[in-house]
């Protein structure tokens, strides 16, 4: 089975458990003043589950087109194998590592860090250019953040400040 | 009119405004050129930025310098290297990268930026003239034709999507308006699908969501399959100077393909891809005899026909933004959310309550095109350095835009999670061959399609606004054959194609 058909099976899923909140368990909360409205928060959830069933279903089920020949630099699944996929996973825990440091590391110290690690990840080297950069970006945004656009970012970890 | 020019010029040539207007083309003209950002990713990521500004005038004008600056930097990417930036400037490439392999680079920027300014700014004119009178036609609109409105919109996005893709743009904006959902609901304040989470109280951040269905997959992309990035040498850019024969001959290509551009801007769903294919498209057939055969190697005519066109087209698509509030494509999807955050809400009454900023975009978009021209024509050799930056360096950067700009949004760690969480999501789609341009506008409009609808099922005890207003039933009617009358010659084609395979 192709990647958009489970896509479509997820999305049918999807709609099932959002059609049971939608349908059976939403409604148990309103309070009787609104239950006389003729529309009421889980009208409008209702509608959706309905129409996405449908429509998943109809991407489930139809028959598929002959695929096209992939053009040059698209993306397609096919040639997954040839994709730098490691790099591209580690990234991601890298921003997710980002986003755990972000308070307890200080803007400044948790940026420099997720700067260098990606570039690493990329495969540089050249110390000499990577940290300067870095140094100087990430102070330079936070400057611009905090004073410019004044939203508190802390720069340094809390048991600095 | 007059009067609201000159309103929209004493608010536009304030220092500070002009300086966005410049800031915003700077911007959008630098990052565009990046392979992989496109206007929506950029903007995106200038959403912080236009927020924290706190002026809506001001905001909007940096963004929309953003906007024509992302177009305009995704073609110098298109010529000087055949990567284009974006979506809208594939057709440049056609044209515009043999010219530059002909060694005329120089010439080719010079077409492609005259063709932009006359594009962009003969779509300022007809957008001056169509959006008050569009406007003044929605103010009669009531909540039922504004639900009936916005239903057509999204099934029009869809229609647009191309064959065998409108079931999965449905379902993609079936999606959106469910994600819409989350949070505290329209009417009553009662927190639905939170799953008892207090930070899903108050519903997905759109600057997220946008962040997470554009930049992150495309960063992605970037670092899967360094051949989609093709950095290299943009070579020395020299003779940028066209001659009269060429200029007289690119005229009227630009005078039809402004008013063609525009008006498919105007629909929703279609916007400056389309424009720019059917433009190249409509000038390679109106085109004689050598001319047409010049077409794809190095045509000037071929590169200042789709330049025009998405030119045109952007500008076209503000007239929905601006006097509907429903937004026809993915930018100005974001630069509706964008508006909201600022607290001005898009909409006929946009030209009556704040005349100021409605007419101030209007005359920041002549400033813009003309910045832009300004901008390009001197400096475009050094701009194009940017085009050299080594990716190792580029990808961590954007990566991290991208988690600022969501951060910045909320203030919130959970929110990098969940964007990261959506990234994920948005990639896995983007390799299954689904379009995301329709899940973002169905979670923007999907708030403003629920009140709507509530206080038309209020106003009429239920489903009866749908018989009672012929306007609304004649809406829906047309949003349902947008959306069935494809799927119906898609089903033919393919019945069609088996017949032959069983005729063999």
């Amino acid at each position: 089975m192709a990647l958009d058909r489970w896509v479509a099976l997820a999305f049918v899923a999807l709609c099932c458990v959002y059609g049971y909140a939608a349908f059976f368990t939403m409604d148990d909360i309103l309070p009787p003043i609104l239950q006389r409205n003729p529309v009421w928060p889980s009208t409008f959830p209702k509608i959706l589950t309905v129409l996405g069933m449908l429509v998943g279903l109809i991407v489930l089920f139809t028959p598929k087109a002959k695929d096209d020949p992939a053009r040059d630099g698209t993306i397609n699944l096919s040639r997954l194998g040839d994709y730098h996929i490691v790099q591209a996973v580690s990234l991601l825990a890298l921003m997710v590592a980002y986003a755990l440091t972000l308070r307890p590391l200080g803007f400044v110290g948790a940026t420099v860090g997720f700067l260098v690690i990606g570039s690493l990840i990329l495969g540089e080297r050249r110390f000499h250019i990577l940290l300067p950069v870095t140094i100087v970006a990430a102070a330079s945004i936070w400057y611009l953040v905090q004073e410019v656009l004044g939203i508190f970012l802390r720069p340094w970890p809390g048991f600095l400040m | 009119m007059i009067e609201g020019l000159l309103i929209g010029l004493s608010a536009a040539i304030s220092p500070f405004n002009l300086m966005m207007v410049v800031m915003g083309c700077m911007v959008g003209t630098l990052i565009g050129m990046l392979p992989g950002l496109g206007p929506m990713s950029i903007i995106a990521i200038m959403i912080p930025v236009a927020i924290g500004i706190g002026d809506p005038t001001a905001a909007l004008i940096l963004l929309s310098g953003v906007y024509y600056g992302a177009i305009f930097g995704g073609s110098t990417s298109s010529i000087l290297l055949n990567a284009p930036g974006v979506a809208g400037t594939v057709a440049t490439s056609f044209d515009g990268y043999p010219m530059a392999r002909k060694g005329q680079a120089g010439k080719a920027l010079t077409i492609a930026a005259v063709a932009s300014f006359a594009g962009g700014t003969i779509g300022a004119v007809l957008l001056m003239i169509f959006a008050p009178a569009l406007s003044s036609v929605a103010l009669l609109f009531h909540s039922a034709e504004y639900f009936a409105l916005m239903v057509v919109g999204l099934s029009a996005i869809a229609a647009f999507a191309g064959t065998g893709q409108v079931a999965k743009a449905l379902m993609m904006t079936i999606l959106g308006l469910m994600l819409g959902t989350v949070g505290e609901g329209a009417l009553s304040n009662m927190p639905r699908f939170t799953f008892g989470m207090m930070e899903l109280q108050t519903g997905f951040s759109f600057i997220t969501l946008a962040m997470a269905m554009f930049a992150l997959p495309e960063a992605l992309f970037l670092v899967m399959n360094p051949a989609r990035a093709a950095t290299g040498d943009s070579g020395k850019i020299t003779g940028m100077r066209i001659t009269g024969a060429e200029a007289r001959s690119i005229a009227p290509v630009i005078g039809r393909q402004s008013v063609q551009g525009f008006f498919i801007g105007v629909l929703p769903g279609a916007g400056a891809t389309i424009a720019s294919f059917l433009g190249y498209a409509v000038e390679r057939n109106i085109a004689k005899g050598a001319e047409q055969a010049e077409f794809g190697k190095g045509s000037v005519k071929g590169l200042a026909a789709p330049e025009t066109a998405n030119n045109a087209a952007c500008t076209g698509s503000f007239v929905p933004l601006l006097t509907l509030g429903i937004p026809g494509s993915g930018t100005t999807a974001i630069l509706l959310g964008a508006l909201l955050a600022l607290n001005v809400t898009p909409g006929p009454r946009l030209m009556i309550d704040t005349p100021d900023v409605f007419w101030a975009v209007i005359i920041s978009m002549y400033i813009g095109n003309l910045v832009l021209l300004i901008l390009n024509l001197p400096l475009i050799p050094y701009i194009a350095k940017i085009l050299t930056i080594p990716r190792t360096f580029l990808i961590p950067f954007i990566l991290f835009f991208t988690l600022m700009g969501s951060y910045l949004g909320q203030n919130n760690a959970t929110e990098l999670l969940i964007l990261v969480g959506f990234g994920v999501i948005a990639t896995i789609l983007r390799f299954a061959d689904y379009p995301l341009a329709p899940l973002l506008i169905g979670f923007i409009l999907g708030v403003m399609l629920e009140n709507n609808f509530a206080r038309a099922m209020q106003l009429y005890q239920g489903f009866d606004f749908i018989l009672e207003r012929p306007m609304t039933l004649g809406l829906l009617v047309l949003a349902a054959l947008l959306v069935i009358l494809p799927s119906y010659r898609a089903y033919r084609a393919r019945k069609r194609a088996e017949g032959v395979a069983d005729g063999d």
